[in-house]
């Protein structure tokens, strides 16, 4: 069976517009894309979409009462929300600095929650 | 009164980047002006990732973007005034700043660097009908409550507007356990990022009302509900399309306006379209020594930019303290056909650099010409593809082809079959 997906690419702020033809579940031809990331993207995402997650976990003694955190590389999307429970979980205590592991291997995905600035301590 | 090279107001990405670069130009006693308790000016509220592809060929959030600018102006000695805010500045460039240590302080420098940043546009500006009830935002406002002091915003959303703030919203409220039922935008087509239509609206199934616009609010004490029209081609409300969301918060993410009362107070020559100053080639305004950058100057979608031209400034400015400002004449930059503005207004005939002149197109085109003119003669002609007025665009203008131009610049996009 074949399929064609029209997607937009979400590498950079050009936004190619990619169109994707999808055989028996497998991709067969990407075009519309400027750049090799674009190919690369247009696999992952008519298959599977992956995602960079970024968040706020709680932070104690610090000037603000979240740190922003980011994921280390792509979360599948379709597990967005259960990564969001166990980002909720987390509560941390400044000093943190900018790449800290907040979260390792979350969900299994062997992707780590990190701090995305950093956070000294306020007494 | 102390006297600097140079005093910049604002520490925020703007800000920083001049900073350094006044520094790295061997301009040594310079003085930041911050008015939060932190360098680092809007990205710290802007937790997302993207920003810093052009620059850093990485996709940081905006916190870690600030970052390695903080850290550059940290290992350069940049002086910057926290919790000072800036309350006037005069055309011979006196600043005058308080803060709860120092009092009312002024001071003055050879030249002043204006990265001041922008505000939302709110409720008032666009005169929304209704009650008014708790729960009416700025997407801004409620991005700073949620990702950087941590409260909970709403619970059932609605969003005004298609700018990016309103689209990163639209996920983040929704990741965060929200039900944002929509998003509308007053214009037949949107004015976000592609990028920001997909991961964040398609990718969660919110849908996007075009052509429509927020025409109601009720409730007494929280927000109930908001009532939704569409618009007609002038952008008036069509009587008989009324929706009714029961929502108890309604984003706004109806535009950002460059925050320009010293400007204004000092006389600075303002340009209409952008309210922002109008700069020449250097970023200097029509004050001489004073100079503006980032999005005080003009509204940016990326702040990679707002670093170029932070720098571009400052180059501007270090230039100004060693040799003062060009007697040359001034070529304007005028806005053609389906062009909205240019950044710089201004280039004089004797730039010793090449001038990359920002733009937006005033409308979507699939493909465009992009022409450079002087009266009749055609210094620049350039293809364009998928053309929105939500991305800015550039055209380089060579210093060598200024020398024997007679009249104005002319900057147009025609659209092509």
């Amino acid at each position: 069976m074949t399929e064609n997906k029209e997607l937009i690419c979400i590498n950079c702020p050009m936004g190619c517009r990619l169109n994707v033809t999808i055989e028996d579940g497998r991709v067969t031809e990407v075009t519309g894309n400027t750049c090799p990331r674009g190919r690369e993207y247009a696999l992952k995402e008519a298959v599977d979409p992956m995602r960079i997650l970024t968040s706020t976990v709680k932070i104690e003694g610090a000037v603000h009462r979240v740190l922003p955190v980011i994921s280390d590389g792509e979360i599948p999307l379709r597990q967005m929300f259960e990564a969001m429970a166990e980002i909720k979980k987390i509560d941390v205590t400044a000093p943190v600095k900018e790449g800290d592991i907040v979260l390792h291997d979350i969900l299994g995905s062997g992707v780590n929650i990190i701090a995305s600035r950093t956070m000294d301590r306020v007494d | 009164m102390r006297h600097y090279q140079a005093i910049i107001i604002g520490g925020g990405s703007a800000g920083l980047s001049a900073a350094v670069t006044l520094k790295d130009k061997g301009i040594e006693d310079i003085l930041v002006l911050e008015k939060d308790r932190e360098p680092g000016g809007i990205l710290e509220q802007c937790i997302h990732n993207g920003f810093g592809l052009q620059r850093f060929k990485e996709q940081l959030s905006g916190p870690a973007y600030a970052e390695r600018y903080i850290r550059m102006a940290e290992e350069r000695n940049v002086e910057i005034k926290l919790n000072s805010m800036v309350i006037k500045l005069t055309p011979d460039r006196k600043v005058e700043y308080v803060n709860s240590e120092e009092g009312d302080v002024t001071v003055s420098a050879d030249c002043v660097i204006l990265a001041v940043g922008c505000y939302e546009r709110s409720r008032g500006a666009i005169n929304i009908y209704g009650t008014r009830p708790s729960g009416v935002y700025t997407a801004g406002q409620a991005q700073k409550y949620l990702n950087m002091n941590g409260y909970v915003v709403g619970r059932k959303v609605f969003i005004l507007g298609s700018g990016d703030i309103g689209l990163i919203m639209a996920r983040r409220m929704t990741l965060e356990g929200a039900t944002v039922v929509g998003v509308a935008e007053l214009m037949p087509y949107s004015n976000g990022l592609p990028r920001n239509m997909k991961q964040c609206l398609e990718d969660f199934n919110i849908p996007l009302y075009l052509s429509h616009t927020v025409t109601n609010i009720f409730g007494k004490d929280r927000l109930e509900g908001i009532e939704l029209s569409e618009v007609d081609d002038k952008r008036n409300p069509i009587k008989g399309s009324e929706k009714y969301f029961d929502v108890d918060t309604l984003l706004l993410s109806v535009g950002l306006i460059p925050e320009n009362h010293l400007a204004d107070e000092a006389g600075i020559e303002m340009d209409p379209v952008t309210r922002g100053p109008k700069v020449d080639e250097n970023y200097m305004t029509s004050i001489d020594g004073i100079f503006a950058c980032g999005n005080g100057l003009h509204v940016h979608d990326l702040v990679d930019f707002v670093s170029l031209q932070a720098e571009r400034a400052a180059e501007g400015a270090a230039r100004y303290l060693s040799e003062g400002k060009s007697v040359a004449g001034v070529i304007t930059l005028r806005n053609g056909s389906n062009v909205s503005y240019t950044v710089p207004k201004y280039i004089h005939k004797d730039a010793v650099i090449n001038t990359e002149v920002f733009f937006r197109a005033s409308r979507p085109m699939e493909k465009a010409s992009l022409t450079v003119s002087c009266g009749d003669r055609l210094i620049r002609k350039l293809a364009r593809r998928k053309v929105m007025p939500s991305e800015m665009d550039r055209v380089m203008i060579a210093a060598k082809d200024l020398k024997d131009l007679d009249g104005d610049i002319v900057i147009s996009m025609e659209e092509n079959a």
